[in-house]
């Protein structure tokens, strides 16, 4: 089973999450605290970010914004919406409606 | 347990069925879907279709075999059971599930931090 | 919104385009600040552009993208060639424009429903009769009969009698303020049968028209209330006069209904019982409509109608006196028939019926060839267009794309020609509209401009385009990338096209060519026919008076404008002559059995033949105590069909039942009501009569006939219409004509035809040569190569010429014969349009092929000029 799979369905979830908790971070800090947080478990593959976030930006769940930091470059920061926060909600029960379901099947002999 | 019946991604579909062919040996297509759907408290939705694409998806990989046998009601059927292989698979994929599910409840269960890397 | 954020991103797709980038390339950077090696990051990341259009991709509406690109590709292809891409546009546009303001004329006068209810179930009453050698039908009905076939047909229909819209004189106040209105007699039911409500105060009804001249009331149109009373709340109640009765205005109608004649907008509605004609049998003056009751089958109604009708004429034929069996025979040979008319029903309607049709399919024709050129045009263009498409088609396009692309070009061109096309026909037809006006009667056509044309300009704007844009797009679609690439396929599919496209342009354009040359030459004879009289300084003065007066008192009023400085002579007639008007008899000579023709008789004073200026053949002019029954003067046709070439002069005839009369004079043959129909044997009478006693009957109106030495008689207009009143208080100009104009008008629809389609004509053969120019050049560009060979082993210009042009002349002379055939096929539907013209002639057929083989020569002048220029050595080195 490639690893990918799996983590595409919970990439939205982890993103939201994310942003939930530490909110205004660029795309190359979300894969990074996706990397930390999961220790390192969970990677998300680098390219395919980009049009999960522009997804979930169309879907009106994060904003996005353009500032220029402080070493002239400019970055484009993402934060939740409160449209996100409800998807986040809703998110979350269903991947623990899924994990148990799942956690149940496995358990039974 | 949720109102709403869940829809399944296939690798965790892909997993559940081999783990139920574990269980249960030799087994056809309807009686794997019935016994998923009871053992996970009715809270999964199986429609035909994505049963049977992971049944073939599970013999492509030789996973799992199939030959046929006659049901219960004297129907002809096609009975699957899981291959050495495929015990080895599940051994690694119901790891990789579990390490994935724990990381995912502590990611889920993490308090507010605080402050930039 | 987020689909209102993905459309805003196609507008600005570069911009997206560079953000993204700008966002993937910051992470990379990010990544290698972090201490990352940059081939390890690349690898991690995949192709930046794969993924920036991943996410442009999810940003936008992907097909809103493609057809954004095609757009901004095709108007770059358009603006490459911006002298045939702006003749393309500006030919399609006047296209377009002609034929959507062509639909707005037809669509008003013929095709839209009146605004009353269930308009699809109303029909006209018509019947139709073998008369003077052809069938002609007749819309005029007498009430007693209406009346009858009311009664018979109560149950499937109600039958509507409606006057013909007149202008007629009323006055508000004193009699000194009158003015004019188009006045409508009709049935009292009418208002509720059309289910119309008042806009204010109430409309007619069946109680209103029960008992004749009993219900003096009238309901104004709203035009009319909001033109002459700006909408006065306060005209109810208020009364006119016309003619001897005293009306009461009681309503206001609703905004959309001004009558059922199309082309005239009513002012004043009466009651039908409130005109004179109502009580007389022989009296016909008014159409009849029939509203249908829903389920109600047309041919049996027809049937049980004709019956009644039938049984009624029977009745009348009994009382005949003195008329041929062959006119009876006719007279009760005669069939009602029903006509739709849903469209309301109007003289206008039947006049201009068919030449506006004739009209409609000379644009269309001009239409086709405009489309033929642009279709030309993207078939040459196709070379410069297929290494865009071999690059798409390897990149992954599928046939699909390629087929948009080409039609989105289409699509630019097609919606700039029909806005400029939407601009002209908002134009146009007004326009042809006042170019119809007679004088004193104006048309009033309604041309709202507004969903159903807008809808026909459009539908019309995406045909051309499907027309002209479809095949090039699907030819282009099977490109093949590698030959494309190289530089062309080949090209002989592409010119058997052009060719063809070339052949029909030409038939077309014959087409339009003969039948602009029918027009014309029908304006033409029918223009010059000699009018037997000189119509030029001749001022019509219509008049009336409060009550009869004397024949002395009317020579006195004469007398009087003989003195005003300006004035020639001065007779006086009961009308004029090509008035319209017309009062017949049948005749009997010497006291045998009446003849089967009708003769046409006017009513003049002493010196009118000499102010008309009609020449006397033989005798002489009416005597100042002449009076009718007695003398008369006859013209050559009379004279020719009665008297069987003896000289008329002391013979006698008799109009049945009056007293003979003796023939006094002969004069020249001239028109007495129509320009169109033969001489009409006429007579001539004394506007003095006398009746059985001897006593001499006055007149309540007649028209003066002025000739002036000015040369423009409506400089006197004002100042006669002074004198009259200051000769006799009594008597009242109610109307100024000149003779000239009456001439004019019965030719109007000729001109207004011969105009139009003579513009088509120019602007169809304009097309065809400019298409034909452009076709050469573009063969002449193909086949560069091969000319510089030929020139270069010693070919001579000329068979260089005849190499280039032998092809294309060969598909105009098939162009030319198939508009031959075309033309000799169509005359039999504009015959009735036509006058003396006769489509055989070889005038007729041989001018437009010189037209069109010297429009071909000159077009093919540039080509082949740009031919025999060619350089051999330039030519063969340059591969």
């Amino acid at each position: 089973m490639p690893k990918t799979d799996s983590l595409q369905g919970s990439l939205d979830l982890l993103v939201l999450k994310i942003l939930s908790r530490r909110p205004r971070l660029h795309g190359y800090a979300i894969m990074t605290a996706i990397k930390d947080w999961s220790g390192e478990v969970l990677r998300a593959e680098e390219g395919s970010l980009y049009p999960a976030l522009h997804r979930m930006e169309e879907a009106g769940w994060i904003r996005a914004e353009w500032i220029t930091k402080d070493s002239g470059r400019r970055a484009r920061m993402y934060e939740l919406t409160a449209a996100g926060k409800k998807q986040l909600s809703a998110e979350e029960s269903r991947w623990q409606a899924v994990t148990s379901a799942v956690n149940r099947v496995l358990r039974t002999v | 347990m949720p109102e709403k019946k869940l829809d399944l991604l296939q690798g965790t579909l892909d997993l559940m069925v081999l783990q139920t062919l574990a269980a249960m040996g030799s087994l056809h297509g309807y009686g794997i879907a019935r016994r998923i759907e009871q053992s996970s408290g009715d809270a999964v939705l199986l429609n035909q279709g994505t049963i049977y694409a992971s049944l073939v998806r599970l013999q492509q990989r030789g996973w799992i075999s199939a030959e046929w046998g006659t049901s219960d009601n004297n129907r002809k059927a096609k009975f699957y059971s899981i291959t050495k292989r495929g015990r080895k698979q599940l051994a690694q994929e119901a790891a990789y599930w579990q390490r994935l599910s724990s990381v995912m409840g502590r990611v889920l269960a993490m308090q507010d931090e605080g402050g930039d890397r | 919104m987020s689909l209102w954020s993905r459309i805003v991103n196609v507008v600005r797709g570069d911009r997206l385009s560079r953000e993204i980038d700008e966002e993937l390339q910051s992470h990379i950077a990010e990544a290698i600040e972090q201490g990352r090696e940059p081939a390890e990051v690349g690898a991690a990341f995949g192709s930046p552009l794969r993924r920036r259009e991943q996410s442009r991709d999810i940003r936008l509406i992907p097909w809103l993208d493609s057809l954004r690109a095609d757009a901004v590709f095709g108007w770059r292809q358009l603006a490459k060639k911006k002298v045939t891409s702006a003749a393309a546009i500006l030919s399609l546009a006047l296209a377009i424009g002609a034929c959507t303001g062509a639909f707005r004329l037809i669509d008003a006068l013929l095709l839209r429903p009146l605004p009353v209810a269930n308009p699809e179930r109303l029909y006209a009453l018509a019947r139709e009769a073998f008369y003077d050698g052809k069938m002609q039908s007749f819309d005029q009905w007498a009430y007693p009969s209406f009346q009858l076939m009311r009664a018979a047909v109560k149950d499937q229909a109600e039958l509507i009698a409606v006057s013909y819209g007149d202008r007629t004189d009323l006055t508000y106040k004193a009699d000194s303020e009158m003015e004019k209105a188009v006045v409508q007699y009709v049935s009292g039911w009418m208002f509720g049968t059309f289910g119309l409500r008042p806009a204010l105060g109430r409309l007619l009804t069946e109680n209103d028209d029960l008992k004749p001249h009993a219900s003096p009331y009238a309901v104004l149109s709203y035009d009319y209330w909001n033109r002459r009373f700006g909408q006065d709340p306060k005209v109810i109640g208020r009364t006119f006069r016309m003619g001897d009765d005293l009306y009461e205005i009681v309503g206001v109608g609703p905004a959309p209904f001004t009558g059922t004649e199309t082309g005239t907008v009513t002012d004043v509605f009466v009651p039908a019982t409130m005109h004179p004609g109502a009580i007389h049998d022989d009296w016909t003056w008014h159409r009849t409509l029939a509203q249908l009751k829903p389920g109600v089958a047309v041919g049996p109604l027809r049937a049980k109608l004709d019956a009644t009708s039938h049984a009624f004429e029977e009745e009348r034929a009994k009382g005949f006196t003195g008329m041929s069996k062959e006119f009876i025979e006719a007279f009760l040979g005669q069939r009602l028939v029903l006509e739709p008319a849903a469209a309301g029903a109007s003289n206008l309607q039947s006049e201009y019926h068919r030449s506006l049709i004739a009209l409609g399919v000379l644009v269309a024709l001009v239409l086709l060839i405009a489309c033929a050129n642009v279709a030309n045009l993207m078939t040459a263009q196709a070379a410069s267009r297929a290494r865009e498409m071999a690059l798409r088609v390897s990149i992954g396009a599928g046939r699909l794309r390629l087929v948009q692309l080409v039609l989105v070009e289409s699509a630019i061109l097609a919606l700039l020609a029909g806005a400029m096309g939407g601009v002209f026909a908002w134009w146009s037809a007004p326009f042809v509209v006042g170019m119809i006006n007679p004088p004193g009667n104006p048309v009033r056509l309604d041309l709202p401009a507004d969903w159903r044309v807008l809808g026909f300009g459009l539908a019309l704007t995406l045909i051309v385009m499907l027309l002209f844009g479809l095949t090039p797009a699907l030819r282009a679609s099977t490109v093949k990338p590698a030959s494309a690439l190289r530089g062309g396929e080949d090209p002989h599919t592409r010119r058997r096209t052009m060719h063809a496209l070339i052949a029909a342009q030409v038939a077309f354009c014959f087409l339009i060519l003969f039948v602009a040359g029918l027009f014309a030459a029908t304006f033409e004879r029918l223009s010059h026919r000699p009018t037997g009289f000189s119509p030029d300084r001749l001022l019509l003065l219509h008049t009336v008076a409060q009550r009869e007066e004397a024949p002395v008192f009317w020579d006195q009023v004469a007398e009087h404008l003989r003195t005003v400085p300006g004035v020639a002579t001065v007779a006086l007639a009961g009308w004029p002559l090509l008035d319209g008007n017309a009062w017949n008899g049948f005749i009997s000579v010497n006291g045998a059995p009446p003849g089967p023709d009708l003769a046409y008789f006017l009513a003049v004073s002493p010196g009118w033949v000499d102010t008309m200026k009609i020449p006397f053949i033989d005798g002489r002019d009416f005597r100042p105590g002449e009076t009718a029954p007695g003398v008369a003067i006859v013209n050559e046709t009379f004279a020719k069909e009665y008297f069987k070439g003896e000289n008329p002069i002391g013979q006698s005839f008799a109009k049945t039942g009056e007293l003979p009369c003796k023939v006094v004079g002969v004069v020249r043959d001239a028109p007495y009501r129509n320009v169109h129909e033969p001489i009409l044997p006429s007579v001539y009478v004394p506007i003095r009569r006398i009746d059985a006693h001897g006593v001499v009957q006055p007149l309540s109106g007649a028209t003066f006939i002025v000739r002036t030495s000015t040369a423009n008689p409506m400089a006197l207009a004002s100042i006669l219409r002074r004198e009259v009143p200051r000769a006799r208080p009594e008597f009242r100009v109610s109307n100024i004509r000149t003779q000239a104009d009456l001439v004019r008008a019965q030719t109007v629809r000729e001109r207004v035809l011969a105009m139009l389609a003579l513009f088509f004509a120019a602007v169809a053969l304009l097309l065809a040569a400019v298409g034909l120019y452009g076709v050469l050049d573009y063969s002449v560009l193909q086949r560069r190569r091969e000319i510089g060979i030929r020139m270069a082993i010693g070919a001579q210009p000329g068979s260089i010429a005849r190499l280039v042009t032998a092809e294309i002349f060969a598909m105009v002379l098939v162009g030319a014969l198939a508009g031959v055939a075309l033309g000799m096929a169509s005359v039999r539907y504009i015959e009735a349009l036509l006058y003396q013209v006769k489509a055989g002639e070889p005038a007729m057929l041989v001018l437009p092929s010189c037209t069109i083989v010297a429009a071909a020569l000159l077009a093919a002048l540039p080509a082949v000029f740009h031919a025999v220029r060619i350089d051999p050595v330039a030519m063969l080195r340059a591969e």
